[in-house]
Formats: C-alpha cells, structure tokens, sequence
C-alpha cells in the first residue's frame, strides 16, 4: 500500500505566542512548563507518521491528548504551528484559500461527533451540501445526494429534516453527506461516540462495509479502545499531544510502548474484543469442491498432512461442509460422491463473533469450528488451540517478544499456502 | 467684584464647565455640513412618497380588501378577518387616511431600519472589536430620551415625515442590530466547522448558513423595531409628522379625548395587525404544517383552482377524445 498521507514533526501549539513556545518545545521542555512560563498550551508535539491508502486509521486518546487537534489540522480547520502534513506528495499547509477549499470539497471531508447538520434544510440537501458549495447543478447534486443516501441505507428519508430522524440515522445522514462528494480521504471526529452502544457497533459494521465497497483512506478518532480494535487497521495512540505509538491492534496490545498504552488495554477484555475472524487460521486442509474429485483424492490429502478433518470448499470459497477420514473411507466404500462424506450437523460460527461467543461450539465440535461469512463464505477455523492461545494472550501478561513467540508454536500445523493446489491434482 | 474663594465643600460654587455652549457650538459646526443632511433625506424621501403614494392610491374598501389578503396569505384566515373588521372599524371612526399615512411611516422606518442594521449585526457577528466599539453606540441610542435628539433633527433635517421617519429610524434600529448580531452568533459552532470542513467561503457561510440559521432571531428584531417604530409615532408628531400621532397630539393640546381616542385606537390596531404578521414570518414553514408559502393562503388557492381548471380541462379534452 502507497502513503496517502505522511505527517512530518507536526505542531500545534495554542496561546498568545506559539513561537516562542515552539522554539522551547524544541529544547525539550515539557507541556507543564511551557505553560507556566509562556501561557501556551502545547495541543500536538512533534508528530509523525504515515497513513496508508485505504487503510481505517485510528488515532485513539483520552480527552485532551490532541486527537482532535490532530484530526483538524488535516483539513486545516486547525493550522499547524510547524511541521508538514503531504497528501499524495504535496504539502498541504502550504496551500492558499483557494487550493485549501478546493482540498475540503474534493480530497478530504469529514464526520463530526456532534452530526453537525444543518437544521433548517431537508436531509437530501444537507448530504448536498458540500457538492452544493463547489457548485454543482441542483440535479446532479440531488443524485449524486440520493445515491449517497442509498450507500447508508436511507434513500427513504431524503424529504425529512434533520431533527425527524434518530441519532444513529443523523449519524448516516452525517456519513452520506462525507460520502456525497466521493473523497478519497474521509476524517471521522469521535464519529460514533454519541451513539449507543447497539447503535454504535451497527455504524461501525456500516464503514467497514462501505470499506469493502471502495476503499478509502479514513483517519478515525475514538476515545473507546473496543472501537479502535475493531474497525482499525493501525491506530496510533496519543497521550498528552504526543504519539507515543503506531501499530496495528495486535501489535500494540502485545506491545505497549509505555505504562499509558499499557493501561489503555488493562481493562480490556480480549474475549470481547478480538472476534473469529481475528483468530481464524487458514492453516487447515481444504479439499476443493469439484466433480471430478472423489473421495480417495481428498483421503489421500488428510493422510499427507496427518490430519483427522478437511474442509470441504465449493465455488468462490462458499463453504460447503466438514469431511473425516472415517467418513470418506465410508465413502471410498460405497464408492459415492465427496458429497455423500460430509459431516452432518457442522456448527459454523460467523466472523464478526466474538471469542466469549465462540466458546461453548469449540469446546462441544469435535473439529476446528469453521468460520464462514454471512455470504456463505470460507474464512479459515478456529481451534481449540488457536482459542485457548488467544485467550491466554492478555496484555498484562505479553510484555516481551520473546514470550509470545514460546507460546506460538503450540499449533504444528501445515504452513501456508495451504494445501489447497495439492487438492486439485 | 467679589470673587469667592475655591472651598473644597462646595465645588461647583466656583467650578464650572460650560458644556452647553460647547454642544452648541459643536453643533453649528455640524450644521454647517448641511447639503450631507438634505443628501440623507432623498432616498428616504422616495420610499415614503411611494409607499404613500400606493396606500392611498386604492380605494379604501379595496385597500382594506388587500391588506386582509395579504394577512391571510402570511398568517391565516383569523388574522385576515381581523385586520378587515378593525380597519373597517378605524375608518369608520374616520381615521382611515390618517392610519395609512402612518402606516407608510412606520413601513419606510423599518425597511431602512433593516437595511441599515441588518448589514451592521453581520459586521459586529464578525467583529468582536466592532461589536465592543457598537454596543455603546447602540445603548446611548436606545436611551436617549427621544426629545434629546427631536431638536437637532429639526435643525438638520427640518419638519415634517421625513425627518420623523429618521428621528423612528433612530430609535428603533437599535433592537435589530443586536438580534441580528445575536441571531449570528447563535448559530453552532460545530455546524459552522462542518460548513467550512466541506470548503464554504465567506460568502457561502453567511448565505447559506449564518443568515439562516438566524433568521428567527433576526425577525424577532424586525418586529420589535417595528413596535418601537410605532411607539415613536405620537413623539415624532411634535416635529409636525402627519398621520394618527398628529390626531393623539391634536386631541391632547385641545383637550380633545375624543380625537386622542380615536388616534390611539388606530395605532393600536396597526400594531397588532403587524405584531401578528411579523411574528408569523419569524417561525418556519415546517412550523405551520410544512405547507409551502406559495401553496397557502390565497395564492395556494388560486394556484389549486387554476391547477384544478387545468386538470379538468385535461379531463375534458381526453373525453373528448375517447
């Protein structure tokens, strides 16, 4: 993946004379004392980072570490004090009025925690809005708002107004209106977070839907450690203006920079949070659903790998069942189908679902769970093993590197690429 | 000559300022800028003169006719009844011109009110330093007694509606300056943040967003100058401004209750009629049953009987055919 964006020794600093605080910035000071000496308050400190294309980067914090500081300095609703933030190679504090709006209504729009919309027009002019004010005709405005409002589901609620509609639905309406203009950069400020819980991991499935769709690239600011684990693909978390670590989830929780990240992921319950598709491992043998393949071939398979169960997988990895050696011998026998081998009563478990869910079907399946999507799709198993290691994994506990990798080699498990290619010879 | 000696206790025996000269003086300065005054007074002049002119061009019973459509239209069929009988009353105590001519003051008074104020509440909405250096301003005008000001607007302007209508003008602009300039405010941070975050400019937020989302506050501030402009209309009489002020000042000097009775029952009637007509375009569309300006009143229903020919004249034509 190419950098989208690359933030280079960015700061702000908030107060009656940024310069004089930056230069004692520089030197080393910190946020405390440059307030008492200058009355400047140091909002962001010396960040850099790169966000990739299309990827969901969370910028996780408490209030008042400078998440929000950041976020607004990408559109420039906040100027920078010094640093450089480039999208695409071109550094976007340089630009003037004219290139800095040109950039917020085509490149870069944003989400707001508060909704933000505009009250006194219909919902389908609010998501308008933008293409509105780059000047864009009524009627292909209004489409392009419709087909916004489709994408989140609420092409139905065009002709209301804003307060008509509940906060989850103002929240889309907010989405729509980000979407409407179709930027590749889409900034969402603590976008779920006045939502409840039920609602909230609804929008959250909703982006990573519209995600899969087309990918953008989205800078997500969150408070709440569950949201940043879920949706993002790398979160960088913030404490006190500075970024004190850039990582992908998994990365971060095993490995905490300092005492802040740490007890950011204390409280966290991994069964909560990771979900099947976190754990699922491809690792299994899987026998390629065809006419031509019979049993004897998919027997053969499991003996090369040593191996009780394969997993039977049909056209454009739609999951099609559980096979054992037992019951393709059964099969060999009666010399029927591979068809006729499959387990009965395979338990299959959904990728979103989380580890506390997945417990009682691993325990009770006498092979890895598969993980099928609501599509019917493959996704790979989970084992008791792969289970019990991730639940095992907590924070507290994985400080090092070196004592996660003495806990992985648990599972002696075929490599990938997985022995599918095998399959179909 | 005795001369006192300063005493401490009783200051002002030997100290004095002479204040009233220097005001006179300072005042046949300004005076002397005459020609900038009598500039002033043109456009003001125009707009009366034909708002006058129309009021009292039709006749009464198709004025009044007019005037209770036009109620019906912006409010509803209760005020338009209202305004019809009240008017009808009024000209029938026989102060049915002299209603007009005030009407036209007080119209002429808050159409430059808003043109003036509404301009300098967005100003002081983007400037807090202008807003600090306004507020004053705007306070000594609201206060000052209005006899203050009557004579320098005779000396300036001379007699008659027009500097009446500038003397209104004064009085009654305050209110709406500062609602606008409220109104602006008001409107949420978060919302003007989300409008600059999709690339509004200066002009786009102000036209689309600020103006508005202010619009309610902003109305407020037209009615109340305009109940401000009708309580000025008994005072602005003294510097010999015609209409129902001139009745009331009339009736009082001859001791005439009657004359002053009947004044004060015209204005009255103004009042409420355009109390109740301002109000109405302060709240929203959506407010009134979400039904469309143009789709109320009496031109939504001349639009539905013309859309409803129309219809059955399609009609018609396609029995024809058939």
């Amino acid at each position: 993946m190419n950098d989208k964006i690359v933030v280079e020794n960015l700061y702000k600093i908030f107060g009656p004379d940024p310069r004089d605080a930056l230069a004692l910035v520089r030197r080393g000071l910190d946020k405390d004392e440059i307030f008492a000496r200058t009355g400047n308050t140091v909002g962001v400190c010396d960040a850099s980072f790169t966000v990739r294309e299309g990827e969901i980067f969370v910028i996780m914090g408490l209030s008042g570490s400078g998440k929000s500081t950041m976020v607004r300095m990408f559109n420039r609703l906040i100027e920078p004090t010094a640093g450089s933030i480039s999208i695409d190679g071109r550094d976007i504090t340089k630009l003037d009025e004219a290139g800095l709006r040109d950039l917020r209504r085509k490149t870069i729009s944003m989400v707001f925690q508060s909704f933000a919309l505009l009250p006194h027009i219909k919902v389908v002019d609010n998501v308008a809005f933008g293409l509105e004010l780059a000047g864009m005709s009524r009627e292909e405005r209004r489409e392009r708002a419709l087909a916004a409002l489709e994408q989140v589901g609420l092409a139905a609620n065009a002709e209301s107004y804003p307060d008509e509609l509940s906060g989850g639905m103002q929240q889309r309406v907010g989405l729509a209106r980000a979407l409407a203009a179709d930027p590749p950069i889409l900034l969402m400020d603590e976008a779920f977070s006045a939502l409840d819980p039920l609602i909230r991991s609804e929008m959250q499935d909703e982006l990573i839907r519209l995600q899969d769709e087309k990918k953008r690239t989205i800078i997500f600011i969150s408070h709440d450690l569950d949201e940043a684990m879920r949706i993002g693909d790398r979160i960088a978390i913030m404490q006190g203006g500075i970024v004190v670590q850039v990582g992908t989830p998994d990365e971060i929780l095993k490995n905490p920079a300092n005492e802040y990240v740490r007890s950011f992921f204390r409280g966290v319950d991994i069964s909560k949070v990771l979900t099947a598709a976190d754990i699922a491992t491809k690792t299994q043998v899987t026998i390629i659903d065809k006419p031509e393949q019979g049993p004897r071939a998919a027997l053969r398979l499991l003996g090369d790998f040593d191996r009780e169960y394969g997993f039977v997988i049909g056209r454009g990895r739609r999951f099609a069942g559980v096979v054992s050696v037992s019951s393709l011998e059964q099969a060999r026998r009666d010399n029927a189908s591979l068809d006729a081998a499959l387990v009965p009563e395979v338990a299959t478990v959904l990728p979103e679902a989380p580890l506390h869910e997945l417990m009682g079907v691993v325990a009770t399946s006498p092979h890895p769970v598969p993980v099928v999507d609501d599509q019917g799709r493959y996704r790979g198993v989970v084992s008791r093993t792969s289970l019990l290691q991730a639940l095992d994994n907590l924070p507290a506990e994985t400080g090092t590197d070196a004592e996660t990798q003495a806990q992985s080699p648990a599972e002696a498990v075929p490599q990938q690429p997985s022995p599918v290619a095998a399959a179909g010879e | 000559m005795q001369t006192l000696s300063f005493n401490p206790l009783y200051p002002f025996e030997t100290l004095e300022i002479p204040f009233d000269d220097w005001v006179e003086v300072a005042f046949d300065w300004i005076a002397g800028a005459r020609p900038v005054f009598q500039a002033i007074r043109r456009p003001i002049d125009w707009v009366l003169e034909g708002i006058t002119d129309l009021l009292l061009f039709l006749p009464p019973g198709l004025m009044i006719a007019l005037l209770a459509l036009v109620a019906w239209q912006i409010v509803g069929g209760r005020l338009a009844l209202g305004t019809a009988l009240s008017l009808f009353f009024v000209g029938l105590i026989g102060a049915y011109e002299q209603s007009m001519v005030t009407l036209a003051l007080v119209l002429t008074a808050v159409f430059f009110c808003a043109v003036i104020g509404v301009p300098l509440g967005i100003l002081a909405a983007r400037s807090d330093r202008f807003e600090t250096g306004l507020r004053p301003v705007l306070d000594t005008m609201q206060t000052t007694p209005a006899f203050v000001y009557l004579v320098p607007i005779v000396v300036l302007f001379g007699i008659g509606n027009v500097p009446g209508v500038i003397v209104t003008i004064i009085f009654a602009v305050a209110p709406l300056i500062r609602l606008t300039n409220l109104g602006i405010r008001q409107v949420p941070k978060d919302v003007i943040e989300a409008a600059n975050a999709f690339g509004a400019s200066g002009r786009q937020l102000l036209f689309k967003v600020q103006l508005p989302l202010a619009t309610k506050t902003i109305m407020a501030g037209v009615n109340q100058s305009l109940m401000l402009a009708l309580s000025m209309v008994v005072i602005a009489s003294m510097i010999s401004v015609g209409g129902l002020g001139q009745m009331v000042l009339r009736g009082i000097g001859r001791l005439d209750m009657g004359l002053a009775v009947i004044g004060g029952i015209g204005i009255v009637v103004l009042a409420i009629v355009l109390d109740r007509m301002t109000q109405a375009l302060a709240s929203s569309e959506r407010e009134r049953g979400g039904r469309r300006f143009v789709e109320r009143g009496p031109i939504g229903l001349v639009r539905g009987l013309s859309a409803g020919r129309t219809a059955s004249a399609a009609a018609a034509a396609t029995q024809r055919r058939g």
